[in-house]
């Protein structure tokens, strides 16, 4: 590990300036779980700029109009023992819940899984079935850009030179409705996604169809899909009906388009696509019923 | 010195044997005071960094190492040139052996690198980021080779070539052809081409298992300091301190007598642990700078350097008779020596048929050079690989007979008597009580139900290995022994070696002090490695103790003023025909400075009465034909343990064996790019199996004592890997119907194979 600068500022701004004023390669830590394995592994960095002094930084806070906001740096252990989050965004519970071990959680942050793009990345594919936003802080002011948005190749995203993500916004879930992730991993944890899904579902009040869906996948492309055609084929239909939901997965499948290497080859991707997003619908509609 | 299988005293009411008393070491594991070799600091002390070949074959044709020695901080930069020229000579290390040409060019690299991570310079700096930025700074200039990655490609006649003086020992001859076959070997029994012609059912499949790693938790590492009068220390960890100080010794070209080995506590070995990497160059680098010398692998470097178990390429062929006896068997077996000769398919083809009572057998062995590490030990080294094929095959035979497969293997059990296709004649052994026991079990019993579950049945066979063990004790005056052994622990053998000489001299567990010690401290042992440790280092204590109570009874004698042949020592306490007479051991150690002064126990022991080991797994799985995933759902292992010393730790070796076996079966695998590039080294995705991958492990320990030992001991620590990987295969196809011939059976692979057999909507 090379020897670098290292500044925890207090605010918003105080990031901004130091952000504007930094010379050479700049690593943003929150939880650190990917950046110090990086700088390990040779990754050099001039200045590394932690955000955990920051207040909206790590916090965590529900409000029934603005719904659920997670601070970039807030680990996922803090996210998924949040009662708010255990009771009304569970799809949240499933990936914070499953990346790295325990040890992991307790630092690794949605923000930094944000931020470091992998295209297996766990947690954009929940956000981006939930509708999430990304919000983002620059010398210009703050921004947001949708989640689906903001990644734009494997290890890179939207944000610009002197930019940085404070926090996620989440909306508060509709009535009736159910969100449901999933990976497959060759054994039960610490693992790297294959392929993942993700899928939500709105119900009407009967909770007998699909009024509106939305289906993400992941680890299957240089980026977090959305998959519009999967949501479209389900929206109107029957939550029991198997053609419209067969019609989703053929969406997934066809939307992939995946890379071999030692973790998959691309016909198992592909094939797992349609699989994983299944399962996804799946417990999305289960848990419409039981809401 | 006693080896026949007369030694077997037929105890059965032993005191201390069976029983589990508190580990001696385990307080300063528990806390975390037990000293690794990371542990080590020293005042002055130096770290080193080694440069690595980013390639997996070329030509080295020049190091340029100016700019690092030019950067504040370095104090030394070594390479090949450093280290004194050797002569062809083969070197044996208890568990394989190297030449110590191969060993020098593999700790550093001799105008060749062989594989990815090849060692090529090291460094040593005031500090570890120093030394990794020094390291980047040299400058290495490579012609790139053509990488050579399996057997069966290395074997082509036209395959490049990784040794260019290589040539092939066929049958113990020399034939002078230029190869990367070093090796080419055969056993025989009988006339296996008539076996077959007599055949009912003829089963012929071939298989692929992929280079594995051992999971050992701590990395390798060395710490030496090269003293100004040439005394060399070495602080590391290693399953061996006298082979680490005999292979250091060599490639530095100094007596053995000037290298002292400190073993440190060891965070698992596994076989990984026995040859040296890091020590010549801590000592090399020392040397130049005066200073001690640190240096511990990243874990990158373990998967990219040290030595893997070997890949194979294994083709097998059994023949049975209308009475569902084997009549026949052939085997195959080309193994992946790695960058430098030497690999497992020898021991392995010592174990593919083992098992079982065969009159016609054939088996041709070749190890092979490929582009990857060169290959070391791993539990049981080969008959993971060996046993995945012939299991496999013997499943098969009994589906198409349909026989219950473990009544075929009760019926074709080899036992006393039985001789083994690469020579030996079976003393007592206990398969057929393994597999009598895995019969009779309430696992067995217990039907499967559920749709793409399956049950496999495996057995496999380990020879185990005797060798040179030392022991030494002394007799403290408040009646307990301090022990001293060379036997690094790795198991629990400190308190396994110390319940044996306990039990000779009627004394508790507790009250000996077991201490592994450096190799001027003790004579000279072999590796804990073949599973001998308990066996061999158990017998020395044994044997110590035997020591100790003769020197006893002459004291009690003078004590007494009587013969010696009138001192009865019996559970503890010496005695005589004179009642008045009795003291304890306590006692009697409380007068020795009145009776003579101090006495001390030694004992030598090169055993050969070493007890093959069996075991039998049940596997019960279920496969998601979805994804290909294979879940583990109940796992029970039989084994024949001799005598259990310490039945928790041989438990926890069976337990421990077929976790790793599981995970070899399963997900296991160095993942090489056609470059030749390891891509996946890390524990991120060298996917060993963490807790929620694995069941709860049942096991059930069977005693059928060996009669080549006092207390009946076998060896405990290897048999449990050997079958694993053919019970989940057998499993596989008893719950989908496919035959899964290539390790790993990872969830892409079985989807693969369902396909083949369904059609991809066949399951989607």
């Amino acid at each position: 590990m090379n020897a670098f600068d290292y500044e925890a500022p207090q605010s918003v701004d105080e990031a901004i300036s130091l952000l504007s004023a930094g010379n050479g390669n700049i690593g943003i830590l929150a939880g650190g779980t990917d950046l110090i394995a990086q700088l390990k592994e040779g990754r050099k960095i001039d200045l590394m700029l932690d955000l955990k002094q920051i207040p909206e930084a790590t916090a965590l806070s529900f409000d029934e109009d603005s719904g659920l906001s997670i601070g970039a740096a807030t680990s996922c252990s803090k996210i998924y023992s949040y009662d708010v989050v255990k009771n009304h965004y569970p799809a949240l519970v499933d990936c914070t819940s499953l990346i790295g071990s325990i040890q992991i959680q307790n630092r690794g942050s949605v923000g930094g899984n944000f931020c470091n793009a992998s295209p297996a990345a766990d947690t954009p594919p929940a956000v981006i079935v939930l509708g999430g936003t990304c919000r983002i802080a620059g010398p210009n002011g703050t921004r947001e850009v949708a989640a689906e948005d903001f990644f734009s190749g494997p290890g890179q995203s939207v944000l610009q030179s002197g930019e940085f993500l404070i926090s996620i916004q989440v909306p508060t879930p509709a009535a009736n409705s159910g969100a449901f992730f999933l990976r497959f991993i060759p054994r039960n944890e610490m693992d790297i996604a294959v392929a993942n899904a993700a899928a939500s579902v709105v119900l009407d009040s009967e909770k007998t169809t699909i009024q509106e869906a939305r289906v993400a996948i992941g680890a299957v492309a240089p980026t977090p899909l959305l998959v519009a055609d999967a949501g479209a084929a389900l929206a109107g239909k029957a939550v029991d009906d198997e053609d419209a939901i067969e019609a989703a997965c053929a969406a997934s499948r066809a939307a992939a388009r995946p890379i071999s290497d030692m973790r998959g080859t691309i016909e198992q991707r592909i094939h797992l696509s349609g699989v994983l997003t299944r399962r996804a619908i799946q417990g999305a509609i289960q848990r419409a019923k039981e809401s | 010195m006693a080896t026949k299988t007369e030694d077997y005293l037929g105890i059965t009411d032993y005191k201390v044997i069976g029983t589990r008393p508190i580990r001696h070491d385990g307080v300063d594991k528990v806390i975390g005071r037990a000293k690794y070799g990371a542990d080590i600091d020293m005042a002055g002390m130096l770290h080193g960094a080694v440069v690595r070949s980013p390639h997996a074959h070329a030509r080295i044709k020049s190091i340029d190492t100016s700019k690092a020695e030019a950067l504040a901080g370095v104090k030394a930069v070594i390479t090949v040139e450093d280290l004194p020229l050797q002569e062809d000579k083969i070197e044996d290390l208890g568990e394989g052996a190297a030449n110590l040409q191969h060993l020098r060019a593999n700790v550093l690299a001799d105008g060749k690198v062989l594989y990815h991570g090849h060692a090529v310079a090291a460094v040593a700096a005031t500090d570890i980021h120093t030394a990794q930025e020094a390291a980047d700074l040299i400058d290495v200039e490579y012609e790139v080779l053509q990488p050579v990655l399996t057997v069966q490609e290395a074997m082509k006649e036209d395959a490049p070539l990784l040794l260019e003086n290589q040539t092939t020992e066929s049958l113990g001859e020399d034939t002078g052809q230029k190869s990367n076959v070093c090796t080419h070997f055969r056993h025989e029994l009988g006339d296996v081409e008539k076996g077959f012609a007599e055949a009912e059912l003829v089963i012929e499949r071939e298989f692929d298992t992929a280079t594995v790693h051992q999971g050992y938790i701590e990395p390798q590492n060395a710490t030496a300091l090269w003293s100004a009068d040439d005394q060399i220390t070495v602080w590391c960890s290693t399953q061996g301190a006298f082979t680490v100080r005999e292979q250091t010794a060599q490639i530095l070209d100094v007596p053995v007598s000037q290298v002292k080995v400190v073993p440190m506590e060891i965070g698992g070995g596994f076989g990984g642990k026995i040859r040296i990497y890091l020590e010549p160059l801590a000592a090399v680098l020392s040397k130049k700078t005066g200073r001690p010398v640190k240096m511990v692998m990243s874990r990158t470097e373990v998967l990219q350097a040290t030595g893997p178990t070997a890949g194979s390429f294994i083709k097998c062929k059994m023949g049975v008779d209308k009475a569902g006896k084997i009549v026949a068997a052939y085997a195959y077996m080309a193994y992946e020596s790695g960058g430098f000769p030497g690999s497992w398919a020898a021991p392995g083809a010592m174990c593919i048929f083992a098992p079982y009572n065969i009159p016609n057998v054939l088996i041709d062995g070749y190890e092979v050079l490929v582009n990857k590490p060169q290959t070391m030990a791993y539990r049981a080294p080969g008959a993971t690989n060996a046993a995945f094929a012939s299991e496999t095959i013997i499943d098969e035979i009994c589906e198409q007979l349909d026989v219950d497969p473990l009544e075929f293997r009760l019926k074709n059990s080899a036992r006393e008597g039985t001789r083994r296709a690469d020579g030996p004649v079976y003393p007592r052994i206990g398969n057929e009580e393994c597999v009598k026991t895995a019969l009779s079990s309430e696992h067995y019993a217990t039907q499967l139900n559920g749709k793409n579950r399956g049950r496999g049945i495996a057995s496999g066979f380990w020879f185990n290995v005797g060798l040179k063990s030392s022991a030494a004790a002394s007799v403290n005056s408040d009646g307990t022994v301090s022990l001293v052994e060379g036997s690094t622990d790795i198991g629990g053998t400190r308190t396994s070696i110390a319940m044996q000489l306990a039990e000779v001299l009627g004394i508790r567990a507790e009250d000996v002090k077991p201490q592994v010690v450096d190799t001027d401290s003790i004579g000279d042992t072999d590796v804990t490695g073949g599973s001998r440790t308990t066996f061999a280092t158990g017998w020395a204590a044994y044997q110590c103790a035997l020591d100790i109570k003769e020197q006893l009874i002459e004291r009690a004698a003078k004590l007494w003023e009587i013969s010696t042949d009138d001192v009865v020592f019996d559970n503890g306490t010496f005695s005589s025909s004179d009642s008045s007479k009795t003291l304890s051991f306590k006692e009697l150690a409380g007068m020795l400075d009145e009776t003579g002064g101090p006495v001390m126990g030694r004992a030598t022991v090169n055993p050969s009465g070493v007890g093959g080991a069996f075991a039998v797994m049940i596997a019960d799985i279920e496969v998601d034909t979805e994804t290909g995933k294979v879940e583990i759902l109940r796992v029970s292992v039989i084994q024949d343990a001799g005598k259990a010393v310490y039945p928790s730790y041989v438990e926890g070796q069976m337990q421990g064996g077929i976790a790793q076996g599981i995970g070899w079966a399963l997900n296991e695998e160095y993942a090489y790019n056609r470059d030749g590039l390891l891509t996946n080294a890390s524990l991120l995705d060298y996917r060993m199996p963490t807790c929620l991958d694995l069941p709860m492990i049942e096991t059930h320990i069977v005693e059928v004592p060996n009669p080549g030992h006092p207390y009946g001991v076998r060896g405990v620590g290897e048999v449990p890997i050997v079958p694993p990987a053919a019970a989940i295969a057998n499993a596989i196809y008893d719950a989908v119907g496919v035959r899964m011939t290539n390790l790993p059976m990872s969830p892409g692979e079985v989807l693969k194979a369902l396909w083949a057999k369904n059609g991809e909507n066949g399951t989607a």
